[in-house]
């Protein structure tokens, strides 16, 4: 934006005292006409600069430069400033969220109603992302929870605490229904989710790692009073708003247009409440069943989850495999604590780039680049420092002590990383036998959509006679699941 | 039997996680709700003894149209003729109201003629909050005097983010939160005064008075 140049002041450099800086001598040399038009004041002013120059106390409130003037007739206005508007009270806030969750549980695990689900998910997004415009919302929360511990002078608005809490204890009694159908961000996904392709498991492990380091890198920068890079790099709060700077609206693009293509990029490899959610959801007293009676084993569930969170059945193993597993097992369990530790000291060492992350930090590198003579441009905040009147080594001193704590956070950072890598290890080593088609326990977002395709669920709902009509071929066998899958395989061979 | 017994082992395991889950979960949520105790919600301002009027304002805002404005604290204007908030250096001489020679990019300022007294003219500046965009450029030009008009957070227009985006682009760090009760700042020079006014049953004064955080 051009804007025709006003030189307000002239840089306070550091040789002003501040008695010159407060009378602001140098700006007034400009306007010394005005001064002389004025004799009474130019009086008036001499006088003030005098005064100022003698004796200046820091904290004095300073004095007007231009006395308001009494006017005969014209009382002298107030200045106005409109009230709050558009606050949803705390009450409010809370009902509607917990209304919204106890229906998204009601609808996936009771009523088992998939276009109920996306109503409600269409609903939620209409209220918590366009018309709250997405704050506040429970991702963003944990880093007020994660400020409000670590620093006891931050006080949590209670609509906050809610916010952060009932999402945790419904997803463990209920599984992830809060992420299906009550998180606008979830919402915006679940709805582009059109063309989906399954995403390769090895990338699909390690992508999902991507979200704890998210979550530890958003509570160690939250916690230190950096910022909330949660809310800095939401990427669809360019689109609840209807505006936002243009490398936010890039990000959210791309995640959108990722979206068509692959389900909930965001909440599966990104968001750092979806995964604390996955770990809760994993112990989670009832969760979504897909068929609600014998799986017939058809595949058409696993075929059609967008977000790779249906596993097939398990096959038996081989005496030799099991073995070679659970040497496996042993092995992760063995490297975890080395990863720990490794990873726990390579955090100590991105001590300083972490801390830059803090403003002061980085006000504190240009004034030193200012003071050395590599700078030969001041900016705005370090005007604004020098404004300030407080020492350069006071601001120094600071930097240099947040570095120091940002070693500590670093290493913590490093064996959080290493703590979440080493469960990775030891998760995938684990093998849990399944004997028929089951949603990811961690994965699973309830979305319902394979209620739309299970063929048992059809017959329940009396839209089919019979199984065979969807699945040909298909005869109720009065076998066990396992024996059916292996007639199934016989017949594929 | 043995897949029984890892079934039991494992609903268990899963029993005591999610009591232990819950137990911690409300334990933080009391925790965090008690200490809150007086304590209202907190909105975003910006104090203006702090602001250096950089522009960050009207350009970092999530909202398309910032959701600062200019305030105009009359108590702590000139009323000058010669008014720096008003006109460009360039246009203080000339004082014609030709577009280069006004601060203001949206036309926001209104300059009305007030009184001539002592062979002086006095105007009084006002500002049209819905014209006004935020820039600052008046609130730098105003600095060099008295300084009465500054930069606040409009609460009928702010959303309130978690994290305000002008508040991470903010070069003085002059960007606090203040309960909700009060979400307003002004400059300490001018709250004897506004106090003092409200005392006179200043409707207004008072109304201001009740909005703005004077403490701190």
């Amino acid at each position: 934006m051009a804007r025709p140049c006003l030189r307000t002041r002239s840089i306070p450099r550091r040789t002003d005292t501040p008695a010159r800086k407060r009378a602001g001598v140098p700006v007034l040399r400009g306007l010394q006409t005005q001064a002389s038009s004025r004799l009474f004041r130019a009086s008036l002013l001499s006088i003030f600069l005098v005064a100022l120059a003698g004796s200046v106390i820091a904290d004095e409130v300073p004095e007007l430069k231009f006395p308001v003037p009494e006017f005969s007739d014209h009382p002298i206005p107030t200045a106005s400033v409109p009230n709050v508007d558009g606050e949803v009270g705390t009450f409010w806030d809370i009902a509607i969220l917990l209304v919204a969750l106890s229906l998204a549980s009601y609808f996936t695990l009771v009523s088992r109603s998939r276009r109920n689900v996306l109503l409600l998910t269409i609903a939620s997004l209409i209220w918590f992302g366009f018309w709250r415009q997405g704050c506040v919302c429970p991702i963003g929360a944990t880093q007020n929870i994660a400020l409000a511990i670590f620093d006891p002078s931050y006080v949590v608005p209670l609509t906050v605490v809610a916010f952060f809490i009932l999402p945790l204890v419904f997803t463990l009694f209920f599984g992830r229904t809060f992420c299906a159908s009550v998180c606008p961000l979830g919402a915006m996904q679940e709805l582009i989710a059109v063309r989906t392709v399954a995403v390769p498991r090895w990338l699909d492990h390690s992508l999902g790692l991507v979200a704890y380091l998210y979550l530890g890198a958003a509570v160690i920068f939250a916690a230190t009073r950096t910022g909330f890079i949660i809310c800095r790099y939401d990427p669809f709060i360019p689109f609840f708003r209807l505006g936002g700077n243009t490398d936010m609206l890039i990000f959210g693009s791309s995640i959108l247009v990722l979206g068509l293509f692959v389900g909930r990029p965001y909440c599966r490899y990104l968001c750092p409440y979806g995964a604390m959610l996955r770990v809760l959801s994993c112990f989670s007293k009832w969760r979504l069943s897909i068929p609600p009676d014998t799986c017939i084993n058809c595949q058409l569930c696993e075929d059609v989850c967008p977000y790779g969170a249906i596993h097939p059945p398990t096959v038996m193993q081989s005496t030799g495999k099991r073995k070679k597993g659970k040497r496996q097992l042993g092995i992760a369990l063995l490297a975890a604590p080395v990863v720990i530790a490794l990873f726990a000291g390579l955090g100590t060492i991105i001590a300083v780039p972490l801390a830059q992350w803090h403003p002061e930090s980085r006000l504190a590198e240009q004034v030193r680049l200012e003071e050395t003579g590599v700078a030969e441009n001041t900016t705005d905040a370090s005007d604004a420092f020098r404004g300030t009147g407080r020492s350069v080594d006071d601001l120094y001193a600071a930097a240099i002590e947040r570095r120091s704590r940002f070693v500590r956070f670093g290493g913590l950072l490093g064996a959080w990383t290493g703590i979440v890598i080493g469960i990775k290890l030891v998760h995938l080593s684990l093998r849990r036998r399944r004997d028929d088609y089951q949603a990811d326990r961690a994965g699973c977002v309830s979305c319902g959509r394979c209620y739309w395709y299970c063929p048992v669920e059809k017959v329940r709902l009396g839209l089919i006679e019979d199984i065979s009509e969807v699945v040909p071929g298909y005869e109720p066998a009065p076998s066990s699941p396992l024996v059916q899958l292996s007639e199934v395989r016989e017949k594929m061979e | 039997m043995a897949t029984e017994h890892q079934q039991d082992r494992r609903g268990f395991l899963a029993d005591g996680v999610r009591v232990a889950g819950v137990v911690a979960v409300g334990t933080l949520g009391g925790f965090l709700a008690g200490r809150r105790g007086y304590a209202s919600e907190s909105r975003w301002q910006i104090d203006p003894d702090k602001c250096v009027a950089c522009g960050n304002c009207a350009t970092y805002c999530v909202l398309d149209e910032s959701a600062v404005k200019c305030v105009q604290c009359f108590d702590m204007c000139g009323y000058c003729n010669r008014c720096t908030g008003y006109y460009t250096l360039e246009g203080l001489d000339s004082r014609d109201t030709a577009a280069e020679d006004l601060l203001c990019p949206t036309e926001a300022v209104i300059r009305t003629f007030v009184e001539g007294k002592a062979g002086q003219n006095f105007y009084e500046y006002e500002i049209d909050t819905d014209a006004c965009i935020g820039c600052a450029m008046c609130v730098k030009g105003c600095a060099l005097m008295n300084g009465s008009l500054y930069l606040q957070v409009m609460h009928d227009r702010c959303v309130n983010c978690n994290e305000c985006a002008i508040a991470v682009a903010c070069p003085s760090d002059a960007f606090v939160q203040v309960p909700s009760d009060k979400p307003y700042r002004m400059k300490r020079a001018v709250v004897g005064v506004i106090q003092q006014k409200a005392e006179n049953s200043d409707q207004a004064a008072q109304q201001l008075i009740n909005r703005v955080q004077t403490d701190g």
